[in-house]
């Protein structure tokens, strides 16, 4: 008798989403809502996510949801980790949003150590407002605001190798959305993230290098090669700092 | 024996999946979904091992795989 293997994970239902053909975002919500679900707290968890692409994935899943402001989902997250601290506080947070727009308040919460975990979506470009470049957009990237160079916007921010020199953080990592090998390995990331926070109440951090085939003009298929090439240099896959 | 399932509704025709088969199985079909994209069918359904690599790489989930 044959036996279903894999496929939507409970939590996830099979509403169709606006996100463009080709975008990791569903795969890094499925990863997140299976780490969950291994874990047994989908239920307590509670996931913040400012604006961006992130939105367009509000009717697909089960998790509890907070809306934030641009670039501050870890401000948010960090008020609902302090009230509830039994809750598993999720930020969901872009790029743009996490390393060019909040950047403060995501290096802060990570400073102080709140008991939350910190996603952040890596494509390199700001997606929803149309592809505009951000601070992790690499050097002569192609945005609709110009391409990359060092002498006028210096060379993409490592805000991951920036949170693993800080004091208070217990798990810092990253990780890619490219290949099933990748997605594999982000999942066991996010299990050790989140059992970080959730066992020893520390600031967890992941990082998922993600497709945007729509801002960088690459068709779905073309995008794994393009970002093995030119992504894969620049922001090295692996742990960072361990707690386990 | 092993076999998958396409949502084809939700099908966006990305192709991932093609590229992540390791016998390439999965192609376009001719055929369009009614929001007018070509989804993925598969080729000589006999060969599947069930590896589940395809439903892994889809990031819409759109494939379920049975063993």
């Amino acid at each position: 008798m044959e036996q279903k293997i894999y496929g939507l994970p409970e939590g996830m239902n099979d509403k169709k989403t606006s996100f463009c053909p080709g975008c990791s975002h569903m795969a890094a919500y499925r990863t997140i809502v299976e780490s969950l679900n291994e874990l047994n707290e989908r239920d307590n968890a509670v996931i913040v996510r400012p604006i961006g692409c992130s939105l367009n994935a509000d009717y697909s899943f089960d998790i509890h949801a907070i809306q934030s402001m641009h670039g501050r989902a870890s401000a948010v997250a960090t008020g609902v980790a302090r009230m509830h601290p039994e809750k598993t506080v999720l930020a969901y947070q872009g790029d743009g949003d996490a390393h060019s727009i909040g950047i403060a308040e995501c290096l802060y919460a990570a400073n102080r150590g709140e008991k939350m975990t910190c996603i952040v979506i890596n494509n390199s470009v700001y997606g929803m407002t149309g592809g505009q470049m951000s601070g992790t957009t690499l050097l002569g990237q192609r945005t609709t605001t110009g391409i990359r160079e060092f002498d006028n916007q210096g060379a993409p921010i490592h805000v991951a190798e920036m949170i693993a020199q800080l004091e208070a953080p217990g798990y810092v990592a990253r990780a890619a959305l490219y290949t099933p090998k990748d997605i594999m390995q982000a999942k066991k990331f996010m299990v050790k993230a989140l059992r970080c926070q959730k066992e020893l109440g520390k600031y967890s951090y992941i990082e998922l290098l993600s497709f945007c085939p729509t801002n960088w003009g690459v068709k779905p298929v073309d995008c794994i090669k393009y970002a093995q090439e030119n992504v894969l240099p620049v922001y090295p896959v692996g742990e960072l700092k361990t707690c386990f | 024996m092993a076999h998958i399932e396409v949502a084809k509704e939700r099908c966006k025709a990305c192709e991932l999946c093609t590229t992540a088969c390791p016998f390439g199985l999965l192609r376009l079909s001719d055929d369009y979904n009614s929001a007018g994209d070509h989804y993925i069918v598969q080729d000589n359904p006999e060969k599947c091992i069930g590896c589940k690599l395809c439903a892994i790489q889809c990031p819409d989930t759109v494939i379920e795989v049975y063993k």
